[in-house]
């Protein structure tokens, strides 16, 4: 029987580019909203580019919160959706969903060639878990994001930007990357099979 | 550390490129997604499609193409040509594009800007600049820099910032097609009083351009078009004497 990928479907923007992306790999995934199709699933992918207030609103009040915390299989948090996954957002000044107990972030400026948002290619370092399995330090990744989860226990990989941030987060069944895999190249690619592969 | 990116941006008519060279590896002239995918392998950061579609009929067209491009390419592209509107960019952002760059409609209802940031983020909203060096300083100017303005470059910018913007990108009229270099003076001043990234554009002649847009000009990013569609430079040899002259660039 084929991998069965989800998609959470929510008011975020461009959570196509992740099913195009997973397309390109040979993997037919569907976007839903719907808690039995997300639980049956094999993988999970929460993606996002939004704005974290208003989405976690949406998230509670479709009670798409309490699904995605009850999930046992692998799920992959992207950019917003990873940022949700913590325990509070600067942004909006909201709680998340708590699943990594880290508080985010944001970014400020300490010189004028500081520029937030961080938008455009960086590399990866310290790089750990099955993610990233195969990878060699110094892998560039595709970034767009002015809010961070600083270094921590369950950091999987860190990129500097101002200073040293947590450019992948793992605990358990749940992955997150603050870059975005489908928009990065063929290292992307290689991440997003990694996940697949779990 | 974050890479200096490199933009070929690409005119499209009708769904079409307009100008560029045939590449050997593209099956069919002018497919703007096979050269997309082109410049893509080549190293190519981000890519820019331009649509300059005179009628409003054929701009399905380029929503069209726009989502082909989602669908084949795996790096960011941003859109933009002809986007007056919310609605048009939310038809954009729907079919695929990662960021929408808006020109003249901006400056005639800045406003635009505002409404971009708030519903779909700060990300999304790259702010194109097209200006020229006049007797009276850099002014701003529309329609393909048919239509001058009163508004000087750098209060315009800086206004596109506070309002949301979430990239400026600067186009020298005075230098663009000249490929004498970018306007490096103008560049490093917007580069040092804004608060988000600043792309480049308009001059490039030779690699030695890019890096003085880097170095001299500050720049984010250096966007192109000619000399990367005729193949007088290539992306994978520009990052390879990028990366000589202590830039820091994507290789792979």
């Amino acid at each position: 029987m084929p991998m069965k990928v989800a998609i959470v479907k929510y008011n975020a923007g461009n959570i196509y580019s992740v099913d195009h992306a997973l397309k390109r790999l040979g993997v037919e995934a569907s976007v839903t909203a719907d808690a039995r199709q997300l639980q049956q699933a094999d993988k999970v992918i929460f993606p996002g580019v939004g704005e974290a207030a208003t989405t976690m609103d949406y998230l509670h009040q479709t009670g798409l919160d309490v699904v995605i915390r009850s999930l046992r299989q692998p799920v992959l948090g992207i950019c917003l959706g990873m940022q949700l996954l913590c325990r509070h957002t600067e942004e909006g000044d909201v709680d998340g969903l708590g699943i990594f107990d880290v508080d985010i972030k944001k970014f400020r400026p300490e010189t004028p060639s500081d520029k937030v948002p961080h938008m455009g290619w960086n590399t990866l370092e310290h790089t750990r878990g099955p993610l990233f399995a195969g990878f060699t330090d110094k892998e560039f990744v595709y970034f767009v994001h002015s809010y961070y989860a600083p270094v921590c226990a369950y950091t999987a990989a860190e990129t500097d930007y101002i200073h040293p941030f947590s450019a992948a987060l793992q605990k358990a069944n749940f992955y997150a990357t603050q870059f975005h895999p489908e928009k990065s190249g063929i290292v992307g690619e290689r991440i997003l099979r990694n996940f697949l592969n779990l | 550390m974050l890479a200096k990116r490199i933009i070929p941006c690409l005119d499209i008519k009708d769904g079409q490129t307009v100008k560029g060279t045939n590449f050997v590896d593209l099956r069919q002239a002018g497919d703007s997604v096979e050269l997309g995918k082109h410049y893509s392998d080549e190293g190519a950061d981000e890519l820019v499609f331009l649509d300059i579609t005179a009628s409003h009929e054929k701009r399905k067209t380029f929503v069209n193409l726009v989502q082909r491009v989602a669908a084949n390419i795996n790096i960011p592209f941003t859109v933009g040509g002809g986007i007056n509107e919310l609605a048009d960019v939310e038809r954009l952002l729907q079919a695929g594009a990662d960021k929408v760059s808006v020109n003249s409609a901006a400056i005639r209802c800045p406003q635009l800007i505002d409404d971009i940031a708030s519903h779909f983020g700060s990300q999304v909203c790259v702010v194109a600049i097209d200006a020229q060096e006049t007797p009276d300083g850099w002014m701003c100017y529309l329609n393909g820099g048919r239509i001058r303005t009163d508004k000087s470059l750098f209060d315009w910018a800086k206004e596109a910032c506070d309002r949301g913007a979430g990239e400026i990108l600067f186009t020298s009229m005075n230098h663009d097609g000249v490929k004498t270099g970018y306007a490096n003076d103008a560049l490093a001043r917007l580069a040092d009083m804004l608060p988000v990234p600043v792309i480049a554009s308009g001059g490039a002649g030779t690699p030695e351009h890019f890096k003085d847009a880097f170095i001299k000009g500050k720049a984010d990013a250096a966007l192109a078009a000619s000399v990367f569609h005729f193949g007088e430079i290539t992306i994978s040899e520009l990052k390879q004497y990028l990366c000589r002259h202590n830039i820091n660039v994507r290789l792979r």
